[in-house]
This record gives C-alpha cells, sequence and structure tokens, in this order.
C-alpha cells in the first residue's frame, strides 16, 4: 500500500507492507537512519519522532497510520546548516559516547524545551525516562539539555 | 495484510461486522509490539486514529464520559485530573511520555492485562465500559468487562467506546510498586478512595490476581482492610515477583494509600 505525508516539512510517499511501523518506513523506504531500531517495543526511546507535533516512538506507530500526518525526526530538527540548541548541546557538554541513543534523546529533549525552557533535574529524568543510554551514565545528558534549555530561554 | 482506516464510528463497526477477525489498532503501543515481533499476523487492521467519536472526554450531566482513545496524557490534564485524581496519578505512571501520547484507555480495557493501571481507578468510581456494534450498544461494569488475563467481554463485532463514571469527588490516591518510577508493569499496583458521603473504603488492585478487583469495607473497618484487600488478591509467582511479596505489597500500600486519603 502507499502512504502519503510530511516528513521535516517535505510532502513524500511511500509504498509499504501494510503491517510496518513508522520507523522501518523512515529508514527503509523513506531513506532516513536518524531514528535508530534498538527493540522495536517502546523500551528504548531511540526511534523517537513528533507526530503532528507529538512525541511518539516510531517503532510503535503503525506507518499506515501516519498517512496525511507531518513527522519530524532528527535530520529535521537542524535548520538552515546550523544545529539545533539541543545538538548543539550535545555535542558540548560530551553527552554523546557511541551515539546509538543520542537521536532518541535529542527528539525528546527538544520536545521537553518546547514546553519547559528551563526544566528541574527531575522535570528532565521524567520526561527522559523513556530513553535509555548504555554508555554515559545520563550525568552528561542533564547537563546537555540544562545548557540547551537556558541558551534557548536566552539566559547567559 | 491489509489497513482499514475508517473516518466514522459507524464506518469502523460496518468494518467490525464485515471482518470478526480484524485486529483494531488506537495508540498501537500493545499491537505494535506483538506485530513487530511476529506474535501476531492479522488479515486485516482497522486503524482507528481518524474516528474522532472515540476522542477526547466530556462532563455529562454530573457524571463524566471518557472516550476510547482518550491518551494518558490527556488524563493527566489538570481539568480532568481534578475530576478522576487517581487516574491521573496511575497515567502518570504509564511507560514513557512516548507511550502516554499515544497509549489509550481503550487499548488498556481491549488489552486487559491484570496489570493495566487505567483499570484500577476506573474500579474504585465504578466505572461502566460502553460497546457498540452494527446491532447497537450496550453498557456493563467495568469489573464485568474483565473476565481474566488478557480476556474480556469485548464481541468479535464490537468496539469499545469509552467509559461513563459519576466522580465521588472524595479523596483517592494510586500507588504502584515496581524497580522504577517509569517504565515498568507493576508488579502490584492499588487505588483507594475514602468516600466519606457513601461511608465506604474501595480499593482496587492491579497484578494481583487474574483481573484488577475492587474491594469495599464500611470506613469504620480501616484497620483490617488493608489485609481484606491482601486476602482477596489471588498473586502468583512470576518474572516480576512472588506472590508473597505481592501480598505483603498490598498490605503495605493500602494502608499508606488509606493515610493519605483519610487525614
Ligand atoms: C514501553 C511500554 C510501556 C508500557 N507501560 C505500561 C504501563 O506502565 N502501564 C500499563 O497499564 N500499560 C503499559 N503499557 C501497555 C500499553 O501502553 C497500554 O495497555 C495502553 O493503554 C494501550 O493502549 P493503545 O491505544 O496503545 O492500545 P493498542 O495497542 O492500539 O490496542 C490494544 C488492544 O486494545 C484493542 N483496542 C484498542 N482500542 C479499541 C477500541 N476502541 N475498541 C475495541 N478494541 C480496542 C486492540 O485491538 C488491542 O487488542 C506499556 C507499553 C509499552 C510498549
Ligand atoms: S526502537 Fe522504538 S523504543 Fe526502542
Ligand atoms: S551514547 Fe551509547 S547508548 Fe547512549
Amino acid at each position: 500500500m502507499k502512504v502519503a505525508l510530511t516528513v521535516n516539512g517535505e510532502a513524500r510517499e511511500a509504498t509499504i507492507w501494510p503491517g510496518e511501523s513508522l520507523l522501518v518506513m523512515l529508514r527503509d523506504r523513506l531513506g532516513l537512519p536518524g531514528s535508530k531500531n534498538a527493540c522495536e517495543q517502546g523500551e528504548c526511546g531511540s526511534c523517537a519522532v513528533l507526530l503532528d507535533g507529538e512525541l511518539v516512538c516510531s517503532c510503535l506507530v503503525l506507518a499506515a497510520q501516519a498517512e496525511g500526518r507531518a513527522v519530524v525526526t532528527v535530520e529535521g530538527l537542524a535548520a538552515n546548516g546550523e544545529l539545533h540548541p539541543v545538538q548543539r548541546a550535545f555535542v558540548e557538554a560530551g553527552a554523546v559516547q557511541c551515539g546509538f541513543c543520542t537521536p532518541g534523546l535529542v527528539v525528546a529533549a527538544a520536545d521537553l524545551l518546547d514546553s519547559n525552557a528551563t526544566p528541574t533535574d527531575d522535570e528532565i529524568r521524567e520526561a527522559l525516562a523513556g530513553n535509555l543510554c548504555r554508555c554515559t551514565g545520563y550525568a552528561k545528558i542533564i547537563d546537555a539539555v540544562k545548557a540547551a534549555g537556558t541558551a534557548a530561554a536566552g539566559s547567559p | 495484510m491489509d489497513v482499514l482506516t475508517p473516518r466514522t464510528l459507524d464506518e469502523a463497526l460496518r468494518y467490525r461486522a464485515e471482518y470478526p477477525n480484524a485486529l483494531p489498532i488506537q495508540g498501537g503501543t500493545d499491537v505494535m509490539v506483538d506485530l513487530n515481533f511476529d506474535r501476531a499476523r492479522p488479515e486485516t487492521v482497522i486503524n482507528l486514529n481518524a474516528v474522532r467519536e472515540l476522542r477526547s472526554w466530556r462532563r455529562d450531566n454530573g457524571a463524566v464520559w471518557l472516550g476510547a482513545a482518550l491518551t494518558y496524557t490527556e488524563a493527566m490534564e489538570s481539568e480532568l485530573a481534578a475530576l478522576v485524581p487517581a487516574l491521573a496519578e496511575a497515567s502518570r505512571t504509564v511507560g514513557s511520555r512516548p507511550i502516554r501520547n499515544r497509549g489509550t484507555l481503550g487499548g488498556n480495557l481491549g488489552t486487559a492485562s491484570p496489570a493495566g493501571d487505567a483499570l484500577p481507578p476506573l474500579l474504585i468510581e465504578e466505572a461502566e465500559v460502553a460497546l457498540a456494534s452494527v446491532d447497537g450498544e450496550r453498557t456493563l461494569p467495568l469489573s464485568e468487562f474483565l473476565l481474566g488475563p488478557k480476556k474480556n467481554a469485548l464481541a468479535t463485532d464490537e468496539l469499545i467506546l469509552g467509559v461513563r463514571l459519576t466522580p465521588s469527588a472524595q479523596p483517592q490516591t494510586f500507588m504502584k510498586v515496581g524497580p522504577r518510577n517509569a517504565m515498568v508493569i507493576a508488579i502490584c499496583s492499588v487505588a483507594l478512595v475514602a468516600d466519606r458521603e457513601r461511608d465506604e473504603l474501595r480499593a482496587a488492585f492491579g497484578s494481583a490476581g487474574p483481573v484488577a478487583s475492587l474491594v469495599t469495607a464500611p470506613l469504620g473497618e480501616r484497620d483490617a482492610f488493608a489485609t481484606a484487600v491482601a486476602s482477596a488478591a489471588s498473586p502468583i509467582d512470576d518474572v516480576r515477583g512472588t506472590a508473597a511479596y505481592r501480598r505483603h505489597a498490598l498490605d503495605v500500600l493500602v494502608n499508606r494509600a488509606i493515610d493519605r486519603c483519610l487525614v
């Protein structure tokens, strides 16, 4: 079957197997491998995208459910060749080791900062509870999210 | 495999009658795991996302109507949280933000897991489940809808429309035991309301028997209530915990919940 949707602001169309997830469609049909496939059961958050502006695990959305809707992937966060503030903060804070979890964390953190620019540690931990990182121990990730929030809120 | 995306409830019910083996999907947080791991290969999937009639919630003559497509994120929003506080608390413990954005009440009822976190808060508020087919609607108490582990009273031609309850407006809470504060299936859980209006304690446990179930007692029996709830449960040993631990934890949770609600 065919699915037509908007991905990162562009109208796209894909021919899919009806039982596949949005994650598989993004990676294998639309050439967007930024969203990672690690668990396919909602446990790790590495496949996080925004669906009509809402944070979701793309592995748990049926591709056909994205028909007519707008998806933003990690590839869509950087604008005009400029890293998204969250991406820059992750690089600067050293919040990346192997990097496998990073796209999901970046999308989830961007989503958090969108509604709360200066989250507390607890708010960050709660918002990112569904994103697993097996390398960093999370401390630098939390530093990065705070730094990105402060930068976006316009404070020094 | 085929995906049908009805635009209206009528259309959805017609598909449901025409394809009795079809699998409805709403948030997909249970269904997609089965599809991804090849545990389910339905010939037809009915995608309910475009059916507006199932969405959201409303006040209804002193009662509250919660559409089957109500997400946990929506259940946590302040206006509804004020009406059904234990459900809001339970919703906050579900999975993670992306799971709460997609996962729905209807899906929790459809899956009918003994650990479904929406179920105990709905049981203490004596919610009724509304079901519909092309032949009409029927309503049954949630306690009668839940038949066993992953078994419910939904017929193959029916859809869950939502649940209706009359908020007790009495102090209530939800508690859940698990290894983390997020991303856990309950080892056991309790919702409790201290209903002064009706001189009654109502508690419902999850993950401590084949179905989430309700236990009640007069307020005067508060000292014996935790033991009563723990003995009403029929927990099993499984990968998440032992039966003995679950019974003990229920006792502790009920006492804490009473302390929280009866100040
Ligand atoms: C990582 C992760 C964490 C989770 N954590 C929790 C948790 O903490 N607590 C908890 O309770 N659950 C949890 N779940 C399970 C799941 O999120 C919930 O059961 C959720 O409520 C399912 O809703 P859904 O809309 O996604 O259901 P779906 O997957 O779309 O459907 C679930 C079932 O309900 C049926 N169904 C859905 N809507 C209807 C309808 N209107 N009429 C008839 N049948 C219908 C479907 O056919 C299917 O059988 C978790 C799942 C994941 C993947
Ligand atoms: S791949 Fe989707 S949550 Fe892990
Ligand atoms: S950096 Fe390796 S999993 Fe997070």
